[in-house]
């Protein structure tokens, strides 16, 4: 009858609008906050892992570190904040524009950013207990990119770029892997919370 | 006939009107083959449809090119979606009468 076919309707328009919709909740300002986290996370990590060492002079990735956990539990320490940060700057955008935060969009753009981003994890770890530093700015920074390239589908789809900036700088620290703090600091802080800027004030 | 009823729209009685609409309503702008995999319809059926919903002015397509070849992108109009919100707000309330 017709009230079954307006039923019909609107579950067939339930169906397209969530397998075709990207999540746009994404803050600018969790970009920001993440950025300046970053920021305080790679000063941190200067001033108590890298000042006083020559762990990353040009050429050489490989150091014997005088203390792995230390750097591991600031780098914790920047993710598990900067997650924290996010999941709250995201969460309000979404509150304020009526739509849940946790539905199948969040899900798909989540699961496809921690493919690239656990490997990257994982990897990193296993190159820190080994004492090949060197290749850890670069390498995060790589990972990330791809992430959020892979991510770019299932939101803005402008976040690719953000991505490929990361990569190329990713690139760029395996180059100058003397300077790759800084090159981390500006791809992961300075970059990240421009972008953050710039999607805030597109709303 | 109740006042609402008016807002049914004749555009959106037909599936893949409302499939288009669906879709453009959640996404700033969709090229005609990822709304043909979406909505899992022929290349002339799409292409009939999206132009009667260009004729009333419910949907806008903008050319350009993508690796040398030729990509039509489509975009629901403050109109189109004016009219599908009332189009959703009737279906709603004729609903809840029905219960």
């Amino acid at each position: 009858m017709e009230k079954e076919k307006y039923l019909d309707d609107l579950s067939e328009i339930r169906k397209i609008m969530n397998r075709s919709a990207r999540f746009i909740s994404l803050s600018g300002l969790s970009g920001v906050s993440t950025g300046l986290i970053a920021l305080a996370g790679a000063l941190l990590a200067h001033q108590m892992v890298f000042r006083h060492h020559d762990y990353l002079i040009y050429g050489a990735v490989w150091a014997d570190l005088k203390n792995p956990a230390s750097l591991l539990l600031i780098a914790l320490g920047t993710l598990l904040l900067s997650i924290v940060s996010a999941v709250w700057f995201t969460g309000r955008k979404s509150r304020k524009e009526n739509q849940r935060v946790w539905d199948n969009q969040a899900k798909r753009l989540l699961i496809n950013l921690l493919i690239p981003l656990t490997t990257g994890g994982i990897l990193c770890l296993i190159l820190l207990f080994k004492g090949y530093v060197g290749f850890l700015p670069g390498l995060t920074l790589i990972f990330y990119g791809l992430a959020l390239v892979n991510g770019s589908h299932y939101t803005f789809s402008h976040i690719r770029y953000l991505g490929i900036a990361e990569i190329v700088l990713g690139l760029t620290a395996f180059l100058f892997i003397g300077q790759s703090l800084y090159l981390w600091m500006l791809g992961f802080g300075v970059i990240q919370m421009i972008y953050g800027v710039l999607i805030q004030r597109k709303g | 006939m109740k006042e609402f009823l008016k807002d049914l729209d004749k555009a959106f009685e037909n599936r893949t009107r409302l499939g288009i609409m669906s879709a453009l309503m959640v996404n700033d702008q969709l090229d005609f083959n990822t709304l043909k995999d979406l909505l899992g319809v022929t290349d002339g059926n799409l292409a009939s449809h999206l132009k009667s919903l260009e004729k009333s002015e419910y949907v806008s397509f903008s050319k350009s090119f993508l690796e040398r070849k030729p990509n039509t992108s489509y975009a629901a109009t403050t109109k189109g979606k004016k009219a599908f919100r009332k189009h959703i707000g009737a279906i709603e309330k004729l609903l809840q009468e029905n219960k």
